[in-house]
Formats: C-alpha cells, sequence, structure tokens
C-alpha cells in the first residue's frame, strides 16, 4: 500500500511525458488543434495513427544532417576525451610526481565549471581561431566537460588495482609505459566503457555550445536544430516537433538500455570519484 | 629514476627509458588534458573577466571600461527579476529532486519484482536531450492545447484554464517541476548506490531495539547517507544555478522578461544582442554562488578524507 501506491506515481509521473511525445508524433493534425473542451476530445489515443509527420521531418527538414552530425560530434569528442581521461587518470591515480595533488584538484574545480559561464568567451575565441559553424567548434570545446570527469572516474578506477600487477610485470622486463599498455589499461576497460557511454551521452545532449557556435542549418546538432529551425515564425509544428524529438531520443535511450549497469556505474563514480 | 643510461640507445629506445622517470611520464601523460583544458577552460575564464570590464561588443573592439558593466547590471530591473528567479528556481527544484529523489531511492532499495526495468526506466529523463523533454512538457503546457488543463477540467478540480506558461509566477513553477522531473532519477539513483552500501545487519539491530521506520531512517541510514547527499546536493546546485536550455526552450525567458535565468539573460544580452561585455559581466554573478557551493564541497570532501 504505502510501497505500490508512490512507486506507480513515480512511474506514471516519469513516464507520461514521454508517452505524449509518442502519441503527438503519430496523430494527425487534425485531432492535434482541436479545443480541450471540445466533445468526443480523446486526447490519450488515437484512432488514425500516422507517420505524415515522421515523413515530413526526413524530407522537408535537415533532420537526418542533424542525426549524423550529433552522432559524428559525440562520437569524437568522446573519443577524444576518453585518450585524455585515460592518460591523465592513469598518472594522476598511480604514478608519484610533485603537483599531484594541485593538479587533480584543479581538473575537479573544472569539472564544476558550467559552459553556461564560458560560452560568451568562448564564443569570441571560437571566432578568433576561425573555428565558427564547423564541427571541430564543438569537438573541440566539449571535452573541456568530459575530460574532468572521465579523468576522474578513471583515476578512481585505477587507484582499486593493486600495485603489485605491474610490478611483477616490470620485474619481467615491462617498461613503465608498456605495462599501462598492456596491463593495466585491459583491466581498466569497464571503467573505460562506464566513462565512453556517460560521455557519448553528455554530447549528444549538449546544447548551449551547438546553440552558440552553429549556425548553418545543415551543420546543426539535433538538440539545436529541433529548437531553431522546425519552428517556422511563431507557428509551432507540434507533430513534427514532437517526432523530432522522438528520434532525437531513440540513439540515447538505446546506448543507455544497452548498457544500463555500466551507465549507472559512471553516473555514481561521476560524483562519488 | 636516477641518471639514464644512453649509450647504444635507439630512438624509440631513449624514448621508453625517458618514459621510466616517473615525472616525465607523469608529465607527458598529463599534456593533452592540460593544453586542452588551459585553452578552452582557463583562458575562456581569463578572457571573460577582461570582456566584462570592457566595452567589448561585436565588431567593436571597445575599451577598459572598469566596473561598469556590473554596475549597470545590478541597475538593471531584469537582472534582478533573473537573479532573483535563479535563486528561487534553484532552491526549491533542488528541495524537490533531494525529497522526491530520496523517497524513490527508498522505494526501490526493497526487492520487487521487475525492479530493474523501473530503475531503469527512472533514468530516462535524466538521459534523453533535456531540450527535446522540455518540448514535451512545453507542448503539456501549451496555453490553447494543454493536456494537463484538459486533466485538470475533467477533474474538476478547475473551471478555467491555468496561464502556465503565460504568467511568470506560473512559468517559474513550470520550469521548476520540469526541472525536478529531469534532475530527480540523478538523486534517486545515485541515493540508492549509497543505499546499497549500507550493510542491512545495521537496520536489523536498530528494529531489533525497537525502531520505527522514521527513526531508522534518521538515526541509521541518514548519517550513513550524509556524504552521498552533499555531493550529489552540490552538483545539483551548479547545474540548476548556471541552467540555460530549459528556461530558453519552455518560455524564452518571457513573458515580458519574467522568467529569465542569469544564463538565459546573459545570453540575450551578450549573444543575440552582441554585447559581449555586458553579457560577460552578467554571467560572471554566477561566480560568488559557485565558487561558494565548491569551496563547501572542497572543504567537506577534505574533512572526511582526514577523518
Amino acid at each position: 500500500m504505502y510501497f505500490y501506491i508512490p512507486l506507480t506515481v513515480f512511474v506514471i509521473g516519469t513516464l507520461f511525458p514521454f508517452y505524449w511525445m509518442l502519441i503527438t508524433a503519430i496523430r494527425p493534425d487534425s485531432e492535434l488543434y482541436r479545443s480541450w473542451r471540445a466533445v468526443n476530445n480523446a486526447p490519450f489515443w488515437t484512432v488514425h495513427p500516422t507517420f505524415e509527420h515522421f515523413r515530413d521531418l526526413f524530407a522537408k527538414t535537415s533532420f537526418p544532417h542533424w542525426l549524423w552530425n550529433t552522432f559524428f560530434i559525440a562520437c569524437a569528442s568522446t573519443a577524444i576525451s576518453l585518450f585524455c581521461g585515460l592518460l591523465a587518470g592513469y598518472a594522476l591515480g598511480r604514478l608519484r610526481f610533485p603537483m599531484a595533488g594541485t593538479i587533480g584538484t584543479s581538473i575537479f574545480v573544472t569539472y564544476l565549471v558550467p559552459p553556461t559561464l564560458l560560452f560568451i568567451p568562448l564564443a569570441n575565441i571560437i571566432r578568433t581561431f576561425q573555428l565558427g559553424d564547423t564541427p571541430w567548434a564543438l569537438i573541440l570545446t566539449y571535452p573541456t566537460f568530459l575530460i574532468p570527469f572521465c579523468t576522474w572516474l578513471l583515476m578512481g578506477y585505477f587507484k582499486t588495482i593493486p600495485k603489485e600487477l605491474e610490478e611483477c610485470a616490470r620485474i619481467d622486463g615491462a617498461t613503465r609505459f608498456g605495462a599501462m599498455l598492456r596491463i593495466i589499461f585491459p583491466i581498466a576497460v569497464p571503467g573505460i566503457l562506464s566513462a565512453g557511454i556517460f560521455a557519448f551521452t553528455l554530447s549528444w545532449n549538449e546544447f548551449i555550445y551547438a546553440l552558440v557556435f552553429l549556425s548553418s542549418p545543415e551543420k546543426k546538432t539535433v538538440p539545436v536544430g529541433v529548437v531553431s529551425e522546425l519552428i517556422r515564425g511563431d507557428i509551432y509544428f507540434w507533430g513534427q516537433l514532437m517526432a523530432g524529438a522522438l528520434l532525437g531520443s531513440i540513439p540515447v535511450a538505446i546506448v543507455y538500455s544497452f548498457f544500463v549497469e555500466y551507465y549507472v556505474t559512471g553516473l555514481t563514480g561521476s560524483v562519488k570519484g | 629514476m636516477t641518471a639514464l643510461p644512453r649509450a647504444h640507445a635507439g630512438h624509440a629506445g631513449r624514448v621508453t627509458r625517458w618514459l621510466e622517470n616517473e615525472r616525465l611520464l607523469a608529465a607527458v601523460l598529463l599534456a593533452p588534458t592540460v593544453l586542452l583544458l588551459g585553452l578552452f577552460i582557463a583562458y575562456p575564464f581569463v578572457m571573460g573577466v577582461w570582456l566584462s570590464l570592457s566595452s567589448v561588443s561585436v565588431g567593436n573592439v571597445g575599451e577598459f571600461v572598469g566596473l561598469k558593466n556590473f554596475v549597470k547590471a545590478w541597475n538593471d530591473s531584469i537582472f534582478r527579476t533573473a537573479f532573483w528567479n535563479t535563486s528561487f528556481y534553484t532552491f526549491w527544484a533542488t528541495i524537490f529532486k533531494l525529497s522526491l529523489g530520496m523517497w524513490l531511492a527508498l522505494l526501490l532499495n526493497r526487492s520487487f519484482r521487475g525492479k530493474r526495468i523501473v530503475r531503469a526506466s527512472m533514468l530516462l529523463p535524466f538521459i534523453v536531450p533535456t531540450v527535446l523533454s522540455t518540448f514535451a512538457w512545453r507542448w503539456m503546457f501549451d496555453p490553447t492545447f494543454s493536456v494537463l488543463n484538459w486533466m485538470l477540467y475533467q477533474g474538476g478540480f478547475i473551471t478555467t484554464k491555468l496561464p502556465f506558461l503565460s504568467d511568470g509566477t506560473y512559468g517559474m513553477w513550470c520550469a521548476i517541476v520540469i526541472n525536478t522531473w529531469r534532475g530527480m532519477p540523478f538523486f534517486a539513483i545515485t541515493l540508492l548506490a549509497g543505499l546499497q552500501t549500507i550493510s542491512t545487519d545495521l537496520q536489523e539491530a536498530a528494529s531489533l531495539d525497537g525502531a520505527n521506520g522514521w527513526h531508522r531512517f534518521w538515526h541509521v541510514t541518514w548519517p550513513l547517507l550524509k556524504p552521498v547527499t552533499v555531493v550529489v546536493v552540490v552538483f545539483s546546485i551548479i547545474q540548476t544555478f548556471s541552467d540555460f536550455q530549459l528556461i530558453y526552450v519552455l518560455t524564452g525567458g518571457g513573458p515580458a522578461n519574467a522568467t529569465h535565468l542569469l544564463a538565459t539573460y546573459a545570453y540575450q544580452i551578450g549573444i543575440a544582442t552582441g554585447l559581449l561585455g555586458e553579457g560577460a559581466a552578467i554571467s560572471l554573478f554566477m561566480l560568488p554562488v559557485l565558487f561558494i557551493v565548491v569551496w563547501v564541497q572542497l572543504r567537506y570532501l577534505r574533512r572526511l578524507e582526514g577523518a
């Protein structure tokens, strides 16, 4: 009683907006724009499901481009961040050197710097580097919020691996660098996967940098494209918008559903460090 | 770590031998990270401070104007509304996220059929792009076709439509609801991970001693959960205080600039209007709050490590 009722309310509250997205996306316009007081109004389902909005989305807008751009940018910035985070996390987690504490703390502090604090000067910098309106503007700036997180997560992971493992390998003649590559990194694969999944979803969802740095319609990412190109003037095409929202959410939802456990590890690790 | 033998070493051999030096290896491994973060965080930060002290705008080099931009912002009534909104929004959204998230975590900490799927689906709002889910909410709050109005009307709670987004106060509360909806799973899942590290023996011992549910939570669970909670709350405050996308999509700061947050107002002045200096100054107003929050967190973490 005190368990199932609240739980059901939580489930319905969480999932209703997604249901609403879906039902709006497959509903013909004639049903969408009907007064909420009209008789026979049945807002929770539709008797005439249609794929018209999806067809329009692909035929009349740059949506396929946006999907590809988002995917490409998310993959590239995740790869860069994993590369940097893996090396830095190893250095901070397993090597002894002066300033290790200071560098660790400053990386943690950059992790807490929100993009909205920096977007105005960054826009200026992107302009001086002539990166504006290219995917590189995002591929190079997304790592600023991904690397600290990857480093932090992987550092924690590396710290749990016993020192003896490396020492054995080095006695057998492996170099420090070789031991890192061949002994430690393979053990860290689950951690790398968690960091990668989390980084991918974060860059898929990023909005403000993409909004500020990109301007050509066909170069945009899904979140920005949906916001700026699917509204013509003051008119909202809700069917198309919801179809776009649904399709823009599905890729991350799929990645997530395959790797729920890794994602949760990444999520909880991202705050615990 | 001492002098390196150099004789007869090939080029590749020399590099690997250099890398035997712990300090050198660390420097090499940290170089890409330090370079990227320096170029795209430290440099923009310094530049942001410079911009905020200047009259730079798009296509205009500008000059040093001291604290003029900050004074101007402070005397601007829209800025004050934005600052107030940001604090209000952060305060209430964090309270809701924490209490609902804690409740959900406690519910999910029991075992029941379909637990895995429920837990996985609970995280969905956190996974999907905020902008896209906010659009779904915006459609649910639509002035003419709101399904929520329809439900409330059919349920007999209201007789006329609620002005969800056409009224500033309602608008802020709608934003708080959406932010809670989106952020609550993050709280629930992290707190759940914290709960799962607490041994059930403690709970059983407490209930043998006659503690009821609330006492068990307050005296056994909560003290052990506090470290995780502090960290999650800090993260959430930072993200909520610096939020941009939710308001940008939901109301765009309207009606009549009544729902601006610091970030959306900075965007409007700095990017949409092109007054980079003034925009940078507005976004720098976030810094003191973020600074305090980060400082509290670092101090707390140090104390935990020291204990």
